[in-house]
């Protein structure tokens, strides 16, 4: 007896209806706000916002909180809304030797001016659970020293002072900074060799486990790069936006923001004379992994500019870009789970066929075995 | 046959060919031509510029200055640097073949011996099955592989049947000229043997024009008719092949044969 | 609602109609309009962020919301049936953003938004057919460098394709491929035909409807337009041929038409019956009945007692 399958509206309406409950949880419990949010687990909305490509803290909150935590999710949840945000046009380049920093170190120089600033890190914690943390015990305000405001200069100018590492501007040197503003990943198709811009912007966005893991490859002997850290800093940079009615720009605010300026070696060339080249990441929020782990892969990426063979995976720009995005992969692989059952219908028939076919001339393989035994006997 | 009158003319001309990586020298100045039917050899030491030159005659690689030419079946002769890409593919896949030092980069290595030498054959438009897999046998036969491994695949090919495969599937189309870079490069020496046997009568058999890049005085010997002596990335002797080996004039190429052929 | 809530919820943008901003639908209409002028070829495209995952639909639903219009009928279909989860929730999708009307009836629809099949009803010259795509690239996975396989189309180098085809026939006897079987579009591109059952391949050929296909992921869009030669690639000797079912189908006894098989006991019980629900339905109410359809009358008499 055969009932086809209705009510597909109302499977799914139903489904989620038991999401929202699942997600409300507890109704003795408080819901969770937004600030709670922001406040408290804001390295995850960190991480929204930055593989969203959207600076938008309570946005974010409301992604994770939508998303039950979920995090690649909540990035999908905040995306789609970027999408349909209208573009008033594109910023100047934050300036991040301005930045106001809460945190600034450099593995290459023992001291330097302004010093090194750990700021906010988990680095040399011990990591042991805190029993304290599962209460509401009070927590002890933290120690700021007050900063004569003078910005920090980057570890990357003092190098560049001594011209002994590239310039910011590329390889070559001496390239001008293009004219046209740079490209838009999310508005223009992807067309490979990437430029640089496009290419940092899709690193940006990149999902942090699969660049961490990359950057690792990269240290492990899969394209290696000699790196050193020649800075982090993490703080407040100013965003703004040239308005040419006014004809100056303007400030439209701050955002937080992570730098990871790579040094890494080079030999020289023909062209080039020794010198360091750089790895860049920048990434919205505090999120030194992923600006760590982008700045590695992009010096990598930039293995055409120096000569370098490209045999790693990481140093492989159509590998690298078409998988690093974790909304496309999430939804490619996820996808496998929609019915296939046409699909499957013509590969059983083929199998039954060829099943059928390969039965067929076992038999006929046996009859002549056993014609010939006969005529033999 | 063809008349007489077209075999006067070269098939391949190359002028004042230069090519420059950076500041490093890869040949320069280099001319010669290659009539229909003619097996030319390269020889030099190595790094002297050979498979350099190789390549920028066989549209593999962008030359810095100079000019190829080339004459088409129908007689009519092309700058190669002037023809468009599709042009060149389409030359490179039925008028030429190029054998490559490694056969894992001429070969598909995962792709049935029968489909690597009838994958040419598809490429021209061939779409009778029988009639593909037909000519495949056929051309495993002249390279004396078995029929029965024409379903295998190259990766379970020992080294010389791999090189004599990739022969086979850049003979099959009936090119007029092959590239062939060090061809029994990676071989040992008693398969070396029969593979230059092989190349030689087969060469001869169909009429081929060959450029063979090698180090070996002897393959040289062995297959060409003439030959040019490189160093430095310049030539520095040309001349038919037993006269270059037996009365050298360059001093360096008297070195090359004395060190070489001494035995 | 909190304040922070209400702050949040107010400065939310509203959606435009079939959700794309209106600049976004003219440059994926530049982009299918660029596709119809070269049959079969791939034409990049800047696809957008969708509000459903990639590989779910993103490509088909930015094509239909670029061409779709308030008096269009939309009808929605996976696997051939309109109500697999899937199509159920595009087709929510768009009466949401866009109310337009929405039918089960493949007659009646002017768009007609598919994932693995063609309707077994021939389309008219006043219908768009709409394909998902998850990977346009028919030569992708014999090589997966988008900048060669680029250049292959560029300078027509198809033989790689034969080869696959040839290797088919060397291990199995005949070619294995039963879906997403490539085609020669107009003479010229080798295309493929989206995850459709090859079944489906010849009511691609000189097809009355334009086609549409839209990968989102890939941001790849490609059309056909109506009468153009679509030709499957096969070889002189081993045609190609599309799947014969030996039965009809259960419910409506229709023949030559795509069947599902459906598992009916643990035992190797199973009845087949039209990939197209529209079609069988329309069958039956026109008289026709298979063998299993007079127990299905049954059974619902039964339930409903
Ligand atoms: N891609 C390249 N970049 C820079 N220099 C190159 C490159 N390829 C070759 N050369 C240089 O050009 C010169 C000629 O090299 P080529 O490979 O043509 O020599 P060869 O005669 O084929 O040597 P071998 O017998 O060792 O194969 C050498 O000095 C080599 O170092
Ligand atoms: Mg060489
Ligand atoms: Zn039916």
């Amino acid at each position: 007896m055969y009932v086809a399958v209705k009510g597909g509206e109302a499977a799914i309406a139903n489904a989620h209806r038991l999401l929202g409950d699942r997600r409300r949880g507890n109704r003795d419990l408080p819901s969770i706000t937004l600030d709670q949010l922001v406040g408290q687990l804001s390295l995850a909305v960190d991480r929204v916002m930055a593989e969203a490509s959207l600076y938008a803290p309570h946005l974010a909150a409301l992604a994770v909180k939508q998303a039950r935590g979920d995090m690649i999710e909540a990035i999908f949840l905040l995306r789609a809304y970027r999408t349909t945000l209208p573009r008033f046009g594109a910023s100047l380049p934050v300036e991040t030797g301005e930045m106001v920093a809460e945190r600034r170190v450099s593995a290459t120089f023992k001291d330097l001016p302004g010093g090194q600033v750990l700021g906010p890190t988990f680095d040399y914690t011990h990591r042991l659970l805190d029993p304290e943390l599962a209460g509401d015990g009070e927590v002890d305000a933290a120690l700021v020293s007050e900063t004569d405001g003078d910005p920090l200069m980057r570890v990357t100018d003092i190098l560049a002072h001594e011209d002994i590492i590239e310039s910011s501007r590329g390889a070559a040197g001496d390239t001008p900074l293009p004219e046209e503003p740079s490209g838009d990943l999310t508005r223009e198709p992807l067309e490979f060799p990437m430029q640089r811009d496009q290419r940092l912007q899709a690193l940006a966005r990149g999902d942090e486990g699969f660049l961490l893991s990359l950057g690792y490859s990269t240290q492990r002997g899969y394209g290696r790069t000699h790196p050193f850290v020649g800075e982090i800093r993490m703080g407040e940079v100013e965003v703004e936006l040239d308005v040419p009615e006014l004809g100056f720009a303007v400030s439209l605010g701050t955002i937080k923001v992570t730098e990871c300026q790579m040094v890494t070696q080079f030999a020289g060339s023909a062209k080039a004379p020794p010198q360091f080249t750089r790895g860049y990441g920048l990434v919205f929020g505090q999120s030194e992994r992923k600006a760590m782990s982008m700045a590695l892969v992009d010096r990598a990426l930039r293995a055409d500019e120096f000569g370098e063979d490209r045999l790693a995976p990481a140093q492989d720009e159509e590998f690298v870009i078409s998988h690093s995005d974790n909304v496309q992969a999430t939804g490619f692989v996820e996808h496998l789970k929609l019915p296939h059952y046409v699909d499957f219908q013509a590969e059983l028939d083929l199998v039954r066929r060829m099943r059928g076919e390969f039965e067929a001339r076992e038999a006929a393989d046996l009859e002549t075995d056993n014609a010939s035994r006969e005529a033999a006997e | 046959m063809s008349g007489p009158r077209e075999d006067d003319q070269p098939l391949l001309s190359v002028r004042g060919l230069g090519k420059r990586y950076g500041d490093r020298v890869g040949c320069r100045d280099v001319s010669f031509d290659v009539w229909p039917g003619e097996v030319l050899a390269i020889v030099g030491e190595s790094g002297s510029g050979k498979t350099t030159l190789l390549n920028c005659i066989s549209t593999r690689l962008e030359p810095t200055t100079g000019a190829v030419r080339y004459r088409l079946r129908d007689g009519q002769e092309r700058d190669l640097y002037e023809m468009s890409e599709a042009e060149r593919r389409l030359l490179m896949r039925t008028d030429w073949g190029f054998v490559h030092q490694n056969p894992a980069d001429g070969l598909r290595m995962s792709v049935s011996a029968g489909a690597n030498v009838g994958e040419r054959l598809m490429a021209v438009g061939q779409r009778h099955y029988g009639n593909i897999r037909g000519t495949a046998a056929n051309w495993l036969e002249r390279v004396e592989i078995a029929e029965d491994r024409i379903d295998d695949r190259p990766r379970d090919f020992s080294g010389g049947m791999r090189q004599r495969l990739q022969i086979a599937r850049n003979l099959v189309t009936g090119p007029r000229l092959v590239f062939m870079d060090e061809p029994t490069g990676g071989l040992d020496v008693s398969v070396q043997a029969r593979l230059l046997d092989l190349v030689r009568g087969l060469v001869a058999d169909l009429g081929l024009a060959a450029i063979v890049v090698t180090h070996d005085l002897a393959v040289a010997r062995l297959l060409s008719h003439r030959m040019i002596v490189m160093k430095d990335g310049a030539v520095i002797e040309a001349g038919l092949t037993d006269r270059v080996l037996d009365d050298p004039q360059a001093p360096y190429t008297q070195l090359l044969v004395s060190s070489i052929l001494q035995v | 609602m909190t304040g922070q809530a209400q702050d949040i919820a107010g400065g939310m943008a509203a959606y435009n109609f079939a959700y794309l901003d209106e600049q976004t639908k003219r440059m994926i209409r530049r982009a299918i309009l660029k596709g119809i002028a070269i049959p079969g070829y791939q034409v990049p495209f800047a696809s957008r962020e969708m509000p459903m995952p990639y590989g779910w639909g993103t490509g088909g639903v930015q094509v239909t919301a670029s061409i779709i219009g308030r008096d269009d009928t939309l009808k929605v279909i996976d696997q051939g049936a309109d109500d697999t989860t899937n199509a159920v929730s595009i087709r929510a999708f768009f009466q949401k953003v866009a109310d337009v009307a929405v039918t089960t009836r493949t007659r009646e629809a002017s768009v007609i938004q598919t994932r693995h099949r063609i309707p077994e009803e021939p389309l008219t010259a006043s219908q768009v057919l709409v394909y998902q795509v998850p990977i346009p690239e028919p030569l992708r996975f014999l090589e997966p460098r988008e900048t060669e396989t680029r250049k292959m189309h560029a300078l027509e180098e198809y033989g790689l394709m034969h080869v696959k085809l040839y290797e088919d026939i060397a291990r199995h006897g005949h070619i294995a491929t039963t879906y997403a079987y490539p085609v020669l579009v107009d003479d010229r591109y080798v295309m493929d035909p989206s995850p459709t059952p090859k079944f489906d391949n010849p009511k691609m050929d000189m097809c009355e409807a334009l086609q549409l296909f839209g990968a989102g992921r890939e941001k790849r869009i490609y059309a056909i337009p109506p009468y153009t030669r679509v030709v499957s690639l096969d070889f002189e000797d081993h045609p190609f041929e599309v799947q014969r079912f030996e039965e009809p189908c259960a419910l409506c006894a229709a023949r030559d038409v795509y069947l599902d098989e459906v598992i009916l006991d643990d035992k190797g019980g199973r009845m087949f019956v039209c990939s197209d629900t529209d079609h069988c339905e329309e069958r039956r109410a026109a008289g026709h009945r298979g063998h299993l359809a007079a127990e299905e009358a049954y059974a619902t008499t039964e339930a409903a007692q």
